[in-house]
């Protein structure tokens, strides 16, 4: 039985990217939460929650009405890079990084909240810049922890499927990604293909949640 | 020269009473010690002159520039300061090694000059060897001179310390004290140490300012606070005294005497100034001032008999606790003379009396 290999590879590109601009987002989203006192942060705390407790088809949905092909950040985005947004691999990137975005804030602030607050005033009585203080005290001690976070992001990015499917679709070869293609897999009847990619991809999701674990153990010692 | 005026409130929550800090002092050369309470606002006002918080009115003003100004709207960023904080635990950057931990203070200057700096701070401090340990690997002493060297690097103009001494057993306490001593000597600069050890005061202090509940009570000299404390409150914020209720029953400026009487028995002491007849004060007198004796016969002229209730024996002296709430302090040597006494006597010097 030949194995089309295409699913599994998206599946990781989407991954890789959507948990590396994720970090950027999520990182500086924590970063915010955990150090400043600003109007309407709870309304920020709470929508950076949201996705993970909305229904994915409810996301999927007002995702497809804000960038719709006849939406206006939709045309925006086609007018910038010439192709609609929807039904492409970017926009399982976009899917993937509504969970990504939120898991991250989650862990990184609480990691940034637990270090000593004496060590980043030492920092900045030392003469460090905000900037300074973030890349040479709290990352440094909280490196572990951000990185376990990152691993798991991947993770969830590797298997997302409801916003995926709703505004990247289901296209073989362009959009299929490994989730997609064992839901395809199965409504089409094909039992043997289903199953091969889910031993795959549950291999892979324990191998990768098994390093995450030993990285976390060792950041608490 | 520091010169501060501070103003700041924190409201009252559910679990918590109202707070308000309101503050002005002036700290030149030398030591001065910030004492009070816990919860007195002593790290608050660190933290406002270090720019971690900031006051609500009021200005901070070091060597005449302006750190802080409610007025005008100043506010310098912590790292536009340049006051070296040590913090109570270090706060030494733990995943980096020693000599990281100078160089991360000395980053502001060219490559050659913080490389040299830091290795002459490493000298004088005596951490060369240990400079490429980690925090964790360095031991209490280390961690002091590291800590400290790491405040002195960036040359700052005032240096602040928060209860640097807590929780240190007596040897790492006593190595600190010289450190501190020495660093007066050899870098001159400014400081500011917030504690609520008495000894501490004493020990290291040039001027001490008390506070109690965001408020100065009093500023001085710790021997001239010692002395003289201001009123009851001070007395009892330094723990050092006798408090005895008393009544005052003759003034007599011309011949400089009063008399007290205190516990049914006439006490003569210095004219107070004033005071009125019939005023019903407290009588200050330190410990080591009291005379115990041993009772024969009727007592003597400013003597009072009393009930030994307890004798504690310390290392160079003991503490006589008697009833009335007198304590008597003499050296181990007389009490081992006086130890088998059958009935005591407390002596109060006539010229050692004050009242509050």
């Amino acid at each position: 039985m030949a194995v089309d290999w295409f699913p599994l590879w998206l599946s990781l590109k989407v991954a890789l990217i959507a948990t590396a601009l994720s970090l950027v987002i999520g990182l500086w989203l924590a970063y915010l939460l955990a150090h400043r006192r600003f109007r309407g942060m709870e309304v920020l705390d709470a929508a950076t929650a949201l996705p993970l407790v909305l229904p994915p088809t409810v996301l999927g949905y007002y995702l497809l009405v804000l960038f719709g092909r006849q939406a206006a950040l939709g045309r925006l985005y086609e007018w910038l890079t010439g192709s609609p947004l929807v039904f492409t691999w970017q926009a399982a990137v976009l899917a993937a990084m509504f969970h990504a975005v939120p898991l991250l804030v989650i862990f990184a602030r609480a990691a940034f909240e637990s270090v000593d607050r004496n060590y980043e005033r030492a920092a900045r009585n030392l003469g460090a810049s905000n900037w300074r203080v973030f890349w040479r005290v709290t990352l440094p001690l909280t490196r572990r922890s951000i990185l376990a976070a990152a691993i798991l992001a991947f993770a969830r990015s590797l298997g997302d499927f409801g916003i995926t499917i709703m505004i990247a679709g289901n296209i073989p070869g362009r959009t299929q990604t490994m989730a997609v293609a064992i839901y395809d897999a199965v409504e089409s009847g094909n039992g043997a293909l289903a199953r091969t990619l889910v031993v795959i991809i549950s291999v892979l999701a324990v191998v990768i949640l098994s390093v995450a674990n030993r990285l976390v153990a060792r950041q608490a010692t | 020269m520091l010169e501060l005026r501070v103003r700041k409130r924190f409201a009252g929550r559910p679990d918590s009473a109202p707070f308000s800090l309101e503050l002005e002092f002036r700290a030149g050369a030398g030591v001065t010690v910030l004492f009070g309470p816990s919860g007195a606002g002593k790290t608050l006002t660190l933290d406002s002159i270090a720019g971690f918080t900031a006051p609500e009115e009021g200005r901070i003003l070091l060597d005449d520039e302006i750190l802080f100004d409610a007025a005008s709207g100043v506010n310098l960023p912590a790292r536009a300061r340049h006051c070296g904080y040590v913090f109570q635990n270090y706060a030494l950057f733990p995943h980096m090694t020693l000599r990281q931990n100078l160089a991360f203070a000395a980053e502001r200057r060219p490559r050659l000059e913080r490389h040299r700096k830091v290795n002459e701070m490493l000298e004088r401090f005596h951490l060369t060897d240990a400079a490429g340990r980690r925090p964790h690997e360095l031991s209490g002493g280390q961690k002091q001179r590291c800590s400290i060297a790491r405040a002195l690097i960036g040359a700052p103009r005032l240096l602040l310390l928060d209860e640097p001494a807590r929780g240190l057993d007596a040897p790492l306490r006593a190595e600190f004290y010289g450190l501190l001593r020495q660093v007066r000597t050899e870098f001159q600069i400014p400081t500011v140490l917030v504690t609520h050890d008495l000894e501490e005061c004493f020990e290291l202090g040039d001027e001490m300012l008390i506070l109690r509940e965001g408020r100065l009570v009093q500023s001085g000299a710790p021997r001239a606070i010692a002395e003289r404390p201001a009123n009851v409150e001070v007395a009892r914020l330094l723990g050092i005294f006798n408090l005895l209720p008393a009544d005052i029953v003759e003034l007599n400026p011309q011949l400089n005497v009063s008399r007290l009487r205190m516990g049914g028995f006439d006490l003569a002491g210095p004219y107070f100034p004033g005071r009125f007849r019939g005023d019903h004060v407290w009588l200050c007198v330190r410990p080591d001032q009291l005379a115990a004796t041993v009772r024969n016969g009727a007592p003597g002229a400013n003597q009072v008999p009393a009930q030994l209730l307890r004798v504690v024996e310390m290392p160079q002296s003991a503490r006589l606790e008697f009833a009335g709430e007198m304590r008597v302090e003499m050296p181990r040597a007389e009490y081992e003379r006086q130890k088998q006494n059958k009935e005591w006597l407390v002596g109060f010097p006539q010229g050692a009396l004050r009242v509050l």
